[in-house]
């Protein structure tokens, strides 16, 4: 709740700050003369500037609730206690008689083998405890184990800090939370403080440092870019064999009644099946192995493909067919020089399309079952809780994701650059 | 026989809903070699529908068309075809669009560059042989289709309103090309129009046709279309026979369309 209003909070004064207060640069084409912006989609471009604070910012937030050695620690959020922590507590014999003792709690980092602090037995019957507890941890401190009048004689604890305290209770501390068990043991859990436990979420450096570290030595035997080779492979074999088969399946059914008849029901109703709902049965089929992700991201490419190449011949013209036919040329040469450069648009839409999905299918079937691959990574990052792994998988997944979609926008305009042009 | 013959050409199919449609019912004419005539009528006269049987993209149920003494079965490179408009290839160049029929035909390289270019001079755009089609005016784009058809050297050359969609000024420059090729290479032209004035400047045949069922109305011969040739097209205007003849026209169509419309009427009620 509280990043969502900080995150909120940043966006709206940053539109202020950039927009009203910064001067605009002084832009004078077309689209700045326009006085109609709202509702005029084409006059709406995206603010850089926006792009940039909202990239920032993120990470500013996920620095800040995370204790990020990147940021000063005044945008640190409030993080857990850490060091020596004290309280005390009164405890009560059965014949009325109260004495009190202090609790000595060393809160240290979970990765620090510390010894408990040690303190003086001090007066009375009710002696000075110690104990260690891990940050973001809690434990149950036996306080009346070394007091002469303990539990088992009868004796119970009454108070903590001087206020009342009873079994199922709890009091709060300037140091954390002391709460008493059912049975009457005391726990004690430190104050967590506004940041994310490393295991829920790493910092950014440590993220980092991951990448670093697995890049130089690798994860689970195989180095990081045989992960995310395997799986640029696996796509991109996968994405080949379906367009090798999509593509002229699409044709002959753009072309013929006959293929239009009998592939009509067998591609619509692949369509709509989501690829993810054929896992199952891809692996009871072909294993786990390199054939079945093969066959699976085949299976993904192979409908989008067949059905942009059948909408790139439906988008022919009649117009441009009936000319070239009566300027001579034979159906070899229409498909040749009309068809086929006609619907290559299309067909590079589809592909764009098709890369995601096969993209997206590829990590989720790794997740599922794989020996390499980046879905894999993240997959067994999570069971031993990881999470700086599964964070960077994630990173370098979306990234690679986004870099297939640049390269096939780069190759559509290079390639088809008469592309909505017709 | 030479030139072409459309013989008792009937046209007649069903829709989906179980009617059928008589879009063309006996239609004869006879077109001598390097004749122009232009086609009139309200929409629905079945003109586009008689320009694709003729080009060969339909087969008429009753007649048949003949060519040079043979009939006509399908398309042909010796009806060359100019579109209204988006019939070029936009993944070729204009060179590339002029050179596509003899490129078809197996035409050898050197050849090919030869007519092209001196289509391209013809029609004016020597200057913009290398650019992507879409990169031009609609008025080029019609240009490069026209010397498209003609680098293929066409008996006749089929136009389906190919000025139909460029604005008043073009395209009275491109009726007096038009004008021009017609009378350069002695083609014969069967051009349709919706524009009166288009038909009659470029008809020296003229042929009104009527609709429900398409069919000839009346046939005019004109003398406008070789007073246009190579002369001001708003000097043809001033003649004293072309305005009546425009209004003469003008009403008949008018009458065809508001006999179209109350029929619509009384089918309504």
């Amino acid at each position: 709740m509280i990043p969502l209003l900080i995150y909120i909070a940043i966006f709206v004064a940053s539109y202020y700050v950039v927009t009203k207060v910064v001067h605009h640069a002084a832009r004078n084409d077309y689209t700045s003369l326009k006085t109609v912006t709202f509702g005029d989609e084409s006059a709406v471009r995206p603010n850089r500037v926006a792009s940039v604070v909202s990239i920032l910012s993120l990470f500013l937030l996920w620095g800040m609730f995370t204790g990020s050695a990147l940021l000063p620690r005044v945008l640190h959020m409030p993080g857990p206690y850490q060091g020596l922590a004290t309280f005390e507590y009164t405890a009560e014999t059965p014949d009325g008689q109260r004495d009190t003792a202090t609790v000595n709690v060393l809160v240290h980092p979970v990765d620090q083998d510390v010894e408990p602090p040690e303190v003086e037995p001090g007066e009375g019957w009710a002696k000075n405890d110690s104990a260690t507890i891990g940050v973001w941890r809690s434990g149950l401190i036996r306080v009346d184990r070394n007091d002469e009048v303990g539990r088992a004689e009868g004796a119970k604890v009454i108070m903590v800090n001087g206020e009342p305290i009873q079994p199922g209770g709890e009091v709060q501390t300037e140091f954390g939370r002391v709460g008493m068990s059912p049975k009457g043991t005391l726990n004690f859990e430190p104050a967590k403080g506004w940041q994310m436990e490393p295991i829920w979420l790493p910092p950014p450096e440590a993220v980092a440092r991951r990448v670093v570290e697995i890049a130089r030595e690798g994860f689970r035997g195989s180095t990081l870019w045989e992960h995310l080779g395997f799986s640029l492979f696996r796509v991109v074999v996968g994405f080949v064999l379906g367009a090798l088969v999509g593509i002229p399946l699409g044709y002959a059914m753009g072309l013929s009644d006959w293929f239009r008849g009998w592939f009509d029901p067998i591609v619509e109703f692949m369509r709509p099946v989501p690829p993810l709902a054929l896992i199952p049965l891809v692996i009871i089929w072909a294993g786990i192995g390199e054939i079945g992700k093969i066959v699976l991201l085949f299976l993904a490419a192979l409908w989008i493909m067949a059905i942009a190449a059948r909408s790139g011949v439906s988008g022919v013209s009649i117009s441009k067919v009936h000319a070239a036919y009566s300027l001579g040329a034979s159906k070899r040469q229409i498909m040749r020089h009309v068809i086929v450069p006609n619907s290559l648009p299309e067909i590079f839409t589809g592909a764009r399309v098709a890369m995601g999905v096969c993209w997206g299918t590829v990590v989720a079937a790794e997740l599922v079952a794989a020996e390499k691959g980046a879905g894999m990574m993240i997959m067994v990052a999570s069971k031993f809780q990881n999470t700086d792994i599964v964070i960077m998988g994630i990173i370098l997944i979306g990234i690679i994701g986004f870099g297939i979609d640049m390269l096939m926008r780069w190759a559509e305009r290079i390639l088809v650059p008469w592309k909505g042009k017709g | 026989m030479s030139g072409l013959a459309i013989e008792n050409i009937s046209m007649r199919f069903d829709l989906p809903d179980g009617n059928s449609v008589q879009a063309l019912k006996d239609v004869s004419l006879h077109l001598k070699e390097g004749e122009l005539m232009s086609v009139l009528g309200p929409s629905g006269c079945g003109k586009t529908t008689l320009l694709n049987i003729v080009a060969g993209f339909l087969a008429p149920t009753e007649g048949q068309i003949v060519m040079n003494g043979h009939t006509v079965q399908g398309p042909d490179a010796e009806r060359g075809m100019v579109f209204q408009q988006g019939a070029l290839f936009e993944w070729m160049s204009v060179r590339q669009n002029v050179g596509f029929g003899p490129r078809m035909k197996g035409m050898p390289k050197h050849d090919m560059a030869e007519t092209v270019d001196h289509l391209l001079n013809v029609v004016g755009l020597q200057d913009f042989k290398d650019k992507a089609v879409y990169e031009l005016s609609g008025g080029m784009q019609q240009r490069v289709a026209l010397a498209r058809c003609l680098a293929n050297d066409p008996d006749v050359i089929l136009m389906d309103e190919p000025l139909g969609a460029l604005d008043a000024l073009t395209r009275e420059k491109m009726q007096s090309l038009v004008l021009k090729l017609w009378k350069e290479t002695g083609k014969t032209i069967i051009l349709i129009t919706h524009s009166v004035e288009e038909a009659l400047l470029l008809g020296e045949r003229l042929l009104v046709m009527a609709p429900r069922p398409g069919r000839i109305h009346k046939e005019y011969r004109l003398p406008f279309a070789d007073m246009g040739v190579g002369q001001d097209l708003r000097e043809v205007k001033k003649h004293p026979d072309y305005a009546p003849t425009r209004e003469e026209i003008l009403a008949m169509i008018w009458d065809m369309e508001e006999e179209i419309m109350g029929r619509t009427e009384v089918a309504g009620a």
